[in-house]
């Protein structure tokens, strides 16, 4: 018998529709009430379709094949059809990613949390109670309860109140479970810690056992008591946060874990060499065991059964505690000085730029100076990525004046001439829609040595072949079109296409932020090598303060459309002093428990907790 | 989850594949056949006579017999031969007018759309003028001043779609248009020509492919249309519309000098509206059937 709000789930198994090919699979957990677990897993580990199936619902194309899913004693998964709509938002609630796209625009926010409320306690008569819960809902979520502010829309809400509506939506009806499906994305640091406490004290305080699910683990870390890290639809290793950050057993944690930037320290970021294997093509050994710096021939013969490491800790790996490669330790970078005599590549001086009416920046200066990376960092709204646009000429609605090597450059790339717009190049933020998905990734960096080179055909292939090898992709890739690669082999192929014009200055703008992790590792500390070897200046753009220390020089905080501290990186990031960067500092998300107050990245591997 | 990996030859010829897709669902299988085999009669016709479709060989409006299948016209002309040689001008026709018309139109359309602004305002207003007549009494009108020569009412009736296309295309390519590759070459500062038949154009086939198909259909009605009304092939050269129109007197003598090449036409209309739409479908479905073949598949060898 399990005690009431406790969540259960035993050896879960999601399958493609009318196959026995897994997508997840041996799935088993347990969430205590008013607890959190967290759900650590890059895209396509199966997070999402664990976090689904704790609705009862599968996606289009799969089926909850296997398991049980234990609710108040109850499994979830053996009752009839037309319960569901009982369960689904009443008993386990739902937190979705987007919450703009979860409320409908045309409804006021009190009705839509009344609706809940109507509909699965049948109170329908009782509309004082339902108001009254309403309003004690809103409360919980610190949102004002007075009538103008239940009369207003969606669209008048900020992210992050419309965030809290559909959280006070799921715990409206007291439900047992509630799923979170990342739903900080896209929310600013701030706002973010403030919902992570927010959420951590509501299912405390109301006996809920919640699933949260991300792929970030230090956002993980500040929720979630326990962590369930997942790959290749299993998950490989589960203990209390604490423990894992400090301790992780699994090699895979282990590597995800050096592949997280760190705020504090300027260090190599390791990224996994390899791509998890897809659910159709998975390995009959242990999943991992083809990127494991530690996999043996005993890893190749069956999957790894749980190892416990403690009683409420263990790993899917047979050679945990055994004579593990020691992953401890990330190399540092030397810090290298930003000199102030080396000329500047680029000057940008009382830069203003509107949208229509409307100006979002006001009044940036700063200069580039050659072979430096500079890093711009701001939140969502504070004008980096106008800026950046500005300065390769995409936006060009703006006054002030951008030299480059001290020539003043035109509003617009059309004004601009071949040459500069040649020197200058441009990284996308997705690489999803960078790519023309009709072409082969051959004819996409052969495009702009075609045009700015006009070199004869062999001589432009023998190019292309050499800048895909700066960029770590197999001339194999040549004939490959977009939507054949992953998500990382794309952005290493925008980047191919804008290192084969040879520019002097590489503007990238969050080239980063549509990765994962490991991925992300791998990308960044590429540029890093990029910017050396080919002496480019680099504008970095980021809203990720970790990713700075690794990879720039100087850094620009950019804060609504100002820039409110510049410097080099190493001072502004151990002695920030603008208030907003400090504040930018101590709300990020670090690698960490929220618990132990500490603020280190464990560099340390599995043996040695931490080091200085 | 796991990506669709589409195959080279869905990348080097979506075209094909749409054909290819379209072909193979019900809907299209019907279209394809009635309006193949209209185009079969027009074709035969066109090398092939059992009389010659000019000479006057009956008693007019002579009922059907041995020697006269289909019997005989107002004017004592064999039926048969007229029917079958007075197809394929129409099919050329029509191709040429729907051909003139949609590449004329998509061109208009993704251009207002890519270059925006202006340009865009000044072309689309254009258009909503032209669309302001219908197309036919567009063509009347040309037709009517000038003559009506055959080029000329391919002409016009091309023009006539130039409108309607441009508006569906510019609506595609809007979305195309914004994105980043898109940019990401406009950057390098290419050419406007270069980037809408480059990067824009190979990403718009499927609209294209619908709106060729549909057009064609209106090209069809409207040319035999005019054919009708006297404004196409002149007497005595035989074409379908022509027989409706001059054989309509005879109608209850020898009712299939008009029955064959109304229903002739009706077919090749209702053929190739019938194709356009499994067209149509196929592109909507695209993704998503190459997404459940691609799960098939793989799962079918992952089981092995």
């Amino acid at each position: 018998m399990t005690a009431p709000h406790r969540l259960v789930v035993e050896d879960l198994q999601v399958c493609l529709a009318g196959t026995r090919t897994d997508v997840v699979s041996e799935v088993d957990f347990e969430v205590a009430p008013g607890e959190v677990l967290g759900l650590v897993g890059e895209s396509g580990s199966g997070k999402t379709t664990v976090a689904l199936a704790l609705l009862g619902y599968a996606r289009r194309g799969l089926h909850i094949t296997g398991g049980r899913i234990f609710l108040d004693g109850r499994d979830i998964l053996g009752i009839d059809e037309h319960e569901l709509p009982a369960l689904r938002g009443g008993k386990v609630a739902y937190v979705p990613q987007e919450p703009a796209a979860a409320l409908n625009p045309v409804r006021r926010v009190g009705n839509q949390i009344a609706e809940v409320l109507r509909v699965h306690e049948g109170r329908a008569d009782k509309d004082s109670d339902v108001a009254g819960r309403v309003r004690e809902v809103l409360a919980a979520v610190d949102l004002p309860t007075d009538r103008a502010f239940l009369r207003r829309f969606p669209h008048q809400l900020s992210g992050g109140q419309q965030q809290r509506i559909v959280i006070a939506m799921a715990f409206a009806c007291r439900p047992g479970v509630i799923v979170f499906d990342e739903p900080t994305t896209g929310l600013d640091v701030t706002t973010q810690r403030h919902f992570l406490e927010l959420i951590a004290d509501l299912c405390a305080t109301s006996g809920v056992a919640a699933v949260y699910v991300s792929h970030d683990l230090a956002v993980v870390g500040q929720v979630a008591k326990a962590v369930a890290v997942m790959y290749a639809g299993r998950i490989v290793e589960l203990g209390p946060t604490a423990t894992v950050f400090a301790t992780p057993e699994h090699p895979y944690t282990r590597l995800l874990m050096r592949a997280v930037p760190s705020l504090d320290k300027a260090e190599v970021m390791e990224g996994i060499e390899g791509l998890p294997p897809r659910p159709v093509s998975r390995p009959a050994g242990c999943s991992f065991a083809a990127r494991c710096p530690d996999a043996g021939p005993e890893c190749l013969l069956s999957p790894p059964a749980k190892a416990d490491i403690s009683e409420s800790h263990w790993v899917r790996c047979v050679r945990v505690r055994r004579d593990a490669q020691d992953l401890s330790g990330r190399q540092a970078i030397q810090p290298t000085s930003v000199s102030q005599t080396r000329p500047a590549v680029l000057e940008v001086e009382g830069l203003r730029a509107s949208f229509g009416t409307n100006e979002v920046l006001h009044g940036v200066g700063f200069t580039l100076p050659e072979d430096t990376c500079v890093a711009v960092v701001g939140e969502s709204g504070s004008g980096k990525t106008t800026l950046a646009r500005c300065i390769i000429g995409m936006h060009t609605n703006w006054l002030g004046s951008i030299r480059y090597e001290g020539n003043e450059l035109s509003n617009g790339a059309r004004q601009r001439g071949k040459d500069v717009l040649k020197r200058i190049q441009y990284v996308f933020q997705d690489p999803y829609t960078a790519l023309n998905p009709r072409k082969t990734v051959g004819q996409l960096v052969a495009q702009p040595i075609a045009h700015f080179y006009g070199l004869p055909r062999a001589e432009a292939d023998a190019r292309v072949v050499k800048v895909l090898e700066d960029v770590s992709l197999s001339a194999d890739f040549l004939n490959r079109y977009p939507d054949q690669l992953s998500g990382g082999e794309r952005q290493r192929a925008a980047i191919a296409r804008a290192l084969a014009a040879e520019p002097d200055l590489l503007v990238c703008d969050e080239v980063s932020s549509a990765l994962d992790v490991s991925v992300q590792a791998t990308i960044v500390e590429m540029l890093r090598h990029l910017q050396a070897e080919h002496r480019l200046a680099m504008l970095f753009i980021t809203h990720n303060l970790a990713l700075v220390r690794g990879i720039a020089q100087s850094v620009i905080v950019l804060s609504q459309g100002r820039i409110v501290e510049q410097g080099p990186v190493e001072e502004v990031f151990e002695r920030p002093r603008d208030p907003y960067t400090i504040r930018l500092m101590s709300d990020a998300p670090r690698l960490s428990v929220a618990a132990t107050g500490s603020a280190r990245v464990p560099t340390a591997g599995a043996r040695r907790p931490e080091e200085g | 989850m796991s990506r669709p990996r589409s195959s080279k030859k869905l990348r080097r010829h979506e075209w094909l594949t749409l054909l290819h897709r379209a072909a193979a669902s019900r809907r299209g299988i019907v279209g394809l056949s009635l309006a193949g085999f209209v185009v079969l009669v027009a074709v035969v016709g066109a090398v092939w006579t059992p009389d010659s479709p000019t000479a006057f060989l009956y008693d007019p409006l002579q009922k059907p017999s041995v020697q006269a299948l289909l019997g005989g016209d107002y004017l004592g002309r064999d039926v048969l031969s007229r029917v079958l040689g007075g197809g394929w001008v129409l099919l050329v026709m029509a191709v040429a007018a729907t051909v003139i018309g949609v590449c004329l139109g998509a061109f208009q359309g993704i251009e207002a759309a890519y270059l925006g602004g202006r340009t865009d305002t000044m072309i689309m207003r254009g258009m909503d003028v032209f669309l302001a007549f219908p197309a036919i009494v567009l063509a009347l009108l040309i037709v009517g001043t000038v003559g009506p020569k055959l080029w000329l009412i391919v002409l016009a009736v091309g023009l006539g779609h130039v409108p309607q296309v441009a508006r569906v295309m510019r609506a595609a390519a809007l979305d195309i248009a914004e994105r980043d590759y898109v940019k990401a070459v406009e950057l390098q500062g290419v050419k406007p020509t270069r980037i809408i038949t480059g990067e824009i154009l190979p990403n718009l086939v499927s609209p294209l492919m619908v709106e060729l198909g549909s057009r064609l259909t209106y090209s069809i009605v409207i040319i035999a249309g005019l054919s009708f009304l006297g404004f196409g092939q002149q007497p005595p050269a035989p074409s379908w519309g022509n027989m409706i129109s001059e054989n309509r007197i005879g109608l209850q003598t020898n009712p299939w000098a008009v029955i064959v090449p109304a229903a002739l036409i009706a077919l090749l209309a209702i053929g190739t509206n019938l194709f356009a739409d499994a067209v149509a479908r196929a592109a909507i479905g695209a993704d998503r059937q190459v997404e459940q073949a691609f799960v098939r598949t793989e799962a079918a060898k992952a089981s092995q």
